[in-house]
C-alpha cells in the first residue's frame, strides 16, 4: 500500500507547476521520487520546448552542442509520468480564491497545491532604439535561433554587458564568424566575479581570440539603418559603432509579473520562506524567481536545493529547510579557465594572499578574514577551486594551512591520479578515479546520457571520485565543463546520509542529552526516514552509542561493517587476514614459532610483515578464524577496525647508540593502555626514541619523539591517500605524561570526531588551538578527558578471547550444510 | 511444485544478518530482516562476486562488503543506478523453521 496518498483511494490532489524549466522540473523529479501517486501534475511552459539545461545555450550558440543535446526531459518523460504538458502557453493569471491557473490561450486548470517557477527575464535598457528588428537577449532558445539566423547574414555583433552571459553570448557569436565588440559600462569586465588584476588577464586572452572590448561606455541610443533593422550602436560620450546585431546581457530579473498580478507579496523576487512557500501556503516558488531572505539566485546548485526542499514539503514529509546557499561561478568559454566565490574584493578586516603570474596567465587571490577564507578568485589555474570553495563554505579555519594554501591541495601529494590535475587536458582514456579505475571518457558519458549535475550523482553512477576522494576537483572540472554551470552542490551543513536530515553533530547531542542507548532509539528520536538506516548511518549510530554510554549503550555486531563483526579483515576473494597483536612491534621465539604453527595447521596461503611491524597472515578460511586464534593466543591486532592498531617503534636507548629514550617501552605501555580502543577511524601512534625517527612519526595520528629532555607529542598526521604532516602539540618530561596528555587528545577525537574523519580532518576541522586550549590549558579538562578514555577501555574485552575462548556469537563463524 | 528442504530455525538468522547455507559447492546467503522476513540468494554479488551474506542488512536491501553495492532481497537485484542480479532461490518459513526449494538449487549446481 502507498502510504502517501493520504485518503486511501480517493481523487488525487492536484499540483499545477507554471514554468517549465530545469528549477521546476527538479522539483517535479524529486517529488516523483518520494510521492509518486500523489498528485495529478500539469505543467504551464511558455517556450514550446520540453525542460533544457539552460546553462548550455552557451556552448549551442558556439555550435558546441545542438539543442538536442541540451534537453534534460523529453516528451516521454512527462508521459511516462502522467504529466499534463501544455508548451508554449503563457499563464497570465492566478484566481486564488477558485484555486485555478488561465494560460493566454484560455487553458485553464484548477490546483491544490501550486507551484511558480517563472524563472527571471533578461533586463532591456531604456534606450531609444531597444525595440528595432535584430535587438535581442540571451535567454532561451529563441534567442540563440536569432544569433545563428543573424550570425549567418550579418557582420557586426554587439553585446552590451561584460559579464558572465555577456562574455558568453560574445564567444559564441565569434566563433558563429562574428566580428563581435562587447560593450560594458564598468571599468572591468565582470566586475561581480573577479577583481581588476584577473579580470585584465581574462580580457587579453578574449582579445587574443579576437575579441573587442568598449569599457566604461554608456549606451545612449540603437540606431535603426535603412531596413528598419538596427544598424549601428551610439554612446554617451558621442563614439558609435556599426551594429547589425545587438545583444542585450545587462542582467536579468526574477519575473514576478504573474504572482504580483495574484497579490502575492513580492520584493525582489516572490517572497518565499525556509519551505519555498509564499505568502499564500498554497502557493510554492522556487527557482530564479524566488527570493528567499532577500536573494534570488541564479545559479543550479542552489536551486536544486531549494527543488528538494519543495518537494520534500509537497510529499507531506514537512522535513527540511532550505538555509541560504553560498555560490560560486565558473566561465563557460572553452579555453579559458576562471573562478570565483565569495567575498574576492576584500576590505577592512580582511588580508589577501596573491599570486600573480602575468606571462603565464595565472592569477589567483584568496581573501581570508579571522583565519577563514571568505572569497578568492582564480584565473588560468582554477583546479584547487572546488577545494578553496568548500573551506569557504565550511568556515574551516586556515590558520594552520596558511603557508601553503596557495599551492593548493595538491602541494603534500594526493596519488592515485599520475599526478595530473587539469581535466581539460586529459583524453577521455586516462584515468580520473585510481580507487575504482574510471577513465574521463566513462564520466562525461555517464553526465551527458543521465543528466548528471552534482558530484553525488556522478558517485553514484560511475563510482569515481566514491572511495578516497582525492580525485574530487578533477571529477568536478569534468562535471563543470560538461553540465556546465556551478557544480558545487553547496549544503552549509552535511546530514549523516540519505535516512537522515540531521548532521552528526546534531546526532551526536541527541545521544548524549537523552541518553539514548540503541539505534532503534536513536532511529525513533530522530525521526529517521527509513525503517533501520543503511549501511552508512548504521556503524556511525552505533560508534557514537558505544563511545558516548560505554558499558551502557549496545553494540550491536549487525550494524558493523564485516571486519569488525569477524574481527578479521576480508579479502577479496572472500577469505579473511589475521594480525595478531605485538605490543610495541616487540615479539617473541614462542610467538614466532606459534605464529609459524598455526599457517601450517591452517595452510595459510600468505605470511607478510606489514608497515605497523605486524605479521599478517592472509587468506583464512573464515570458519578457522576461532581456531586459528585460540592457537595463536595472542591478543587481537585490531588490524580490521576503527581502532587502535599499532604503535610503532624503533629500538631506542635499549641498543640504539644514538638513541636518548627507551622509545620501544613507550610504544609498549601507550599500546598496553590504549588497547580494544575504537575510534571514528583507524588510529596509529609512533614512537622514535630520537629525532632521528626511524619510526616515522610524523605520519601517525599521535607521534611520539624522545629528546634528551623529555618527550614531543604531535598529532594529526597521516600516510595514506593525502600525506600529512602531525603537527607539534607539546613536549612533556615523563613517560606517565605522554600517556595521559596522548591519551586525553584521543579521547576529544574519539568525542568530537565524525564518523570516518581521522584525526587529521577532525584537526582541520576545529584548529589545533581548539585542542591546546582543551589538553594543554586546561589541566582538570585533560585529566577528566583521559579518565573517561580509561573507563571506556575498561568495558571492553579482547574479542578474540570471547570468541575464541568463550564460544561468543558462534552462528557468524558457521556455515550449514544442504 | 516445489520441494521444499527444512534448513535452519529462523532463530539461527540474526535479525538484520544473514547465515550462509552450503549445497556442495553452492553458497546460499540467507536473510532475515527486522520484520522476520527471511530471503535466500545466491551469495556472489553480480558486480565482483562478493559474499552478500557479510553485508550490512537494512530494510529489505544488503549491501554488499566488498564494494558497497545494494542488493534488493527479494528480487536479488542492484539497487539503480547499479546493474545485475544474483539468483534468488524460493524460501519459506512455517512455524518458526526455514525450508530452501533445494531443486532450484540442483538447477543451478548442474
Amino acid at each position: 500500500m502507498d502510504m502517501s496518498t493520504p485518503m486511501g483511494q480517493g481523487p488525487k490532489m492536484k499540483l499545477v507547476m507554471v514554468g517549465n524549466g530545469m528549477a521546476g522540473v527538479r522539483t517535479l523529479e524529486e517529488l516523483l521520487k518520494l510521492a509518486p501517486d500523489l498528485y495529478d501534475i500539469t505543467v504551464f511552459g511558455a517556450e514550446p520546448h520540453p525542460n533544457y539545461n539552460r546553462i548550455l545555450l552557451s556552448p549551442v550558440l558556439a555550435g558546441e552542442q545542438t539543442v538536442d543535446d541540451i534537453v534534460l526531459n523529453p516528451l516521454d518523460w512527462y508521459q511516462q509520468n502522467a504529466i499534463t504538458l501544455h508548451m508554449g502557453r503563457k499563464v497570465v493569471k492566478i484566481d486564488r480564491s477558485a484555486r485555478v491557473v488561465e494560460a493566454e490561450d484560455g487553458t485553464r486548470a484548477d490546483y491544490d497545491r501550486l507551484l511558480l517557477a517563472t524563472g527571471s527575464i533578461p533586463f532591456i535598457l531604456p534606450v531609444p532604439g531597444a525595440d528595432l528588428d535584430g535587438v535581442i537577449s540571451f535567454r532561451d532558445i529563441a534567442d540563440v535561433d536569432a544569433m545563428i539566423r543573424a550570425s549567418s547574414q550579418y557582420r557586426h555583433a554587439v553585446v552590451i554587458g561584460g559579464g558572465l552571459l555577456g562574455l558568453e553570448a560574445a564567444n559564441g557569436l565569434m566563433k558563429r564568424g562574428m566580428d563581435v565588440t562587447v560593450v560594458h559600462i564598468g571599468p572591468w569586465l565582470m566586475e561581480r566575479q573577479l577583481d581588476e588584476p584577473a579580470a585584465r588577464l581574462l580580457q587579453k586572452s578574449l582579445e587574443e581570440k579576437g575579441m573587442k572590448f568598449l569599457l566604461q561606455k554608456q549606451t545612449a541610443e540603437l540606431v535603426r539603418g535603412e531596413s528598419g533593422r538596427v544598424a549601428a550602436i551610439k554612446f554617451k560620450d558621442g563614439d558609435s559603432a556599426p551594429a547589425d546585431l545587438v545583444v542585450m546581457a545587462v542582467g536579468i530579473r526574477p519575473n514576478t509579473e504573474l504572482a504580483e498580478s495574484a497579490g502575492l507579496h513580492c520584493n525582489r523576487g516572490i517572497v518565499v520562506n525556509d519551505t519555498m512557500q509564499t505568502f499564500d501556503p498554497r502557493i510554492y516558488s522556487i527557482g530564479e524567481c524566488a527570493a528567499h531572505r532577500g536573494t534570488a539566485y541564479g545559479l543550479v546548485a542552489p536551486l536544486f536545493e531549494q527543488a528538494k526542499v519543495a518537494a520534500n514539503h509537497l510529499a507531506h514529509y514537512g522535513i527540511g529547510r532550505y538555509q541560504g546557499s553560498v555560490t560560486s561561478t565558473k566561465l563557460k568559454v572553452t579555453g579559458i579557465d576562471l573562478f570565483s566565490a565569495g567575498d574576492f574584493i576584500g576590505g577592512e578586516g580582511t588580508e589577501a594572499i596573491l599570486y600573480s603570474d602575468p606571462i603565464g596567465g595565472v592569477y589567483k587571490k584568496l581573501v581570508i578574514k579571522d583565519n577563514k577564507l571568505v572569497g578568492g578568485v582564480m584565473y588560468g589555474d582554477t583546479v584547487d577551486g572546488a577545494w578553496y570553495f568548500s573551506l569557504l563554505r565550511d568556515g574551516k579555519d586556515v590558520s594552520e594551512l596558511r603557508d601553503h594554501l596557495m599551492f593548493g591541495q595538491d602541494h603534500c601529494g594526493n596519488l592515485g591520479h599520475q599526478g595530473i590535475n587539469k581535466a581539460a587536458t586529459m583524453t577521455d582514456d586516462m584515468e580520473v578515479c585510481g580507487c575504482n579505475g574510471v577513465c574521463k571518457g566513462d564520466i562525461v558519458k555517464a553526465i551527458r546520457e543521465k543528466g548528471l549535475f552534482t558530484l553525488e550523482d556522478v558517485r553514484k553512477h560511475t563510482k569515481a571520485s566514491s572511495s578516497c576522494g582525492s580525485c574530487t576537483g578533477l571529477v568536478e572540472q569534468i562535471l563543470a565543463v560538461t553540465a556546465g554551470g556551478d557544480y558545487s552542490a553547496a549544503p552549509k551543513t552535511k546530514s549523516m546520509c540519505g535516512c537522515t536530515d540531521h548532521t552528526h553533530e546534531a546526532v551526536r547531542d541527541a545521544i548524549r542529552q537523552n541518553k539514548l542507548l540503541t539505534i532503534p532509539q536513536v532511529m525513533t528520536f530522530m525521526e529517521w526516514r527509513t525503517p533501520n538506516g543503511c549501511a552508512s548511518c548504521r556503524p556511525a549510530l552505533n560508534y557514537y552509542l558505544i563511545s558516548t554510554w560505554p558499558g551502557e549503550a549496545e553494540d550491536d555486531p549487525q550494524s558493523r561493517f564485516i571486519n569488525e563483526r569477524a574481527h578479521a579483515n576480508i579479502q577479496r576473494d572472500g577469505t579473511y587476514s589475521v594480525i595478531p597483536r605485538m605490543w610495541g612491534g616487540q615479539t617473541t621465539p614462542s610467538e614466532l614459532r606459534r605464529i609459524a604453527d598455526v599457517a601450517e595447521k591452517y595452510a595459510i596461503p600468505s605470511v607478510k610483515v606489514t608497515g605497523g611491524q605486524r605479521i599478517d597472515l592472509l587468506g583464512v578460511k573464515k570458519e578457522d578464524l576461532p581456531k586459528v586464534w585460540a592457537d595463536l593466543d595472542m591478543p587481537s591486532g585490531h588490524a580490521y577496525g576503527k581502532a587502535l592498531r599499532t604503535v610503532k617503534t624503533c629500538v631506542g636507548s635499549e641498543w640504539c647508540r644514538f638513541g636518548t629514550q627507551d622509545s620501544t617501552q613507550m610504544g609498549i605501555d601507550l599500546e598496553k593502555v590504549f588497547f580494544k580502543m575504537w575510534a571514528p577511524h583507524k588510529v596509529k601512534l609512533a614512537v622514535s626514541g630520537c629525532p632521528r625517527n626511524c619510526a616515522e612519526v610524523a605520519i601517525k595520528d599521535v607521534g611520539i619523539i624522545g629528546v634528551d629532555s623529555g618527550w614531543e607529542i604531535y598529532v594529526g598526521g597521516n600516510g595514506g591517500i593525502k600525506t600529512e604532516v602531525a603537527q607539534f602539540l607539546v613536549k612533556v618530561k615523563t613517560p606517565d605524561e605522554v600517556i595521559e596528555y596522548s591519551g586525553a587528545f584521543l579521547q576529544l577525537y574519539r568525542e568530537e570526531a565524525r564518523y570516518l574523519d581521522r584525526t587529521v580532518h577532525y584537526l582541520e576541522r576545529v584548529g589545533l588551538d581548539y585542542v591546546k586550549k582543551k589538553i594543554l590549558d586546561d589541566p582538570e579538562g585533560r585529566r577528566a578527558l583521559y579518565e573517561r578514555l580509561l573507563f571506556a577501555l575498561s568495558v571492553e574485552r579482547d574479542p578474540w578471547v570471547e570468541r575464541a575462548k568463550e564460544g561468543k556469537l558462534k552462528h557468524e563463524f558457521e556455515t550449514v550444510a544442504a | 511444485m516445489n520441494q521444499w528442504t527444512d534448513i535452519l530455525d529462523v532463530n539461527d538468522i540474526p535479525r538484520l544478518g544473514a547465515r550462509v547455507v552450503r549445497h556442495g559447492t553452492l553458497a546460499i546467503a540467507v536473510f532475515r530482516t527486522a520484520d522476520d522476513e527471511v530471503f535466500a540468494l545466491e551469495d556472489r554479488c553480480p558486480h565482483k562476486g562478493g559474499p552478500l551474506s557479510q553485508g550490512i542488512v537494512h530494510g529489505r536491501k544488503v549491501t554488499c562488503p566488498m564494494h558497497n553495492w545494494n542488493i534488493e532481497l527479494d528480487s536479488g537485484c542492484a539497487v539503480a543506478p547499479d546493474h545485475g542480479c544474483a539468483r534468488e532461490f524460493p524460501v519459506k518459513v512455517e512455524d518458526g523453521r526455514v525450508s530452501l526449494d533445494l531443486s532450484a538449487v540442483e538447477d543451478v549446481a548442474a
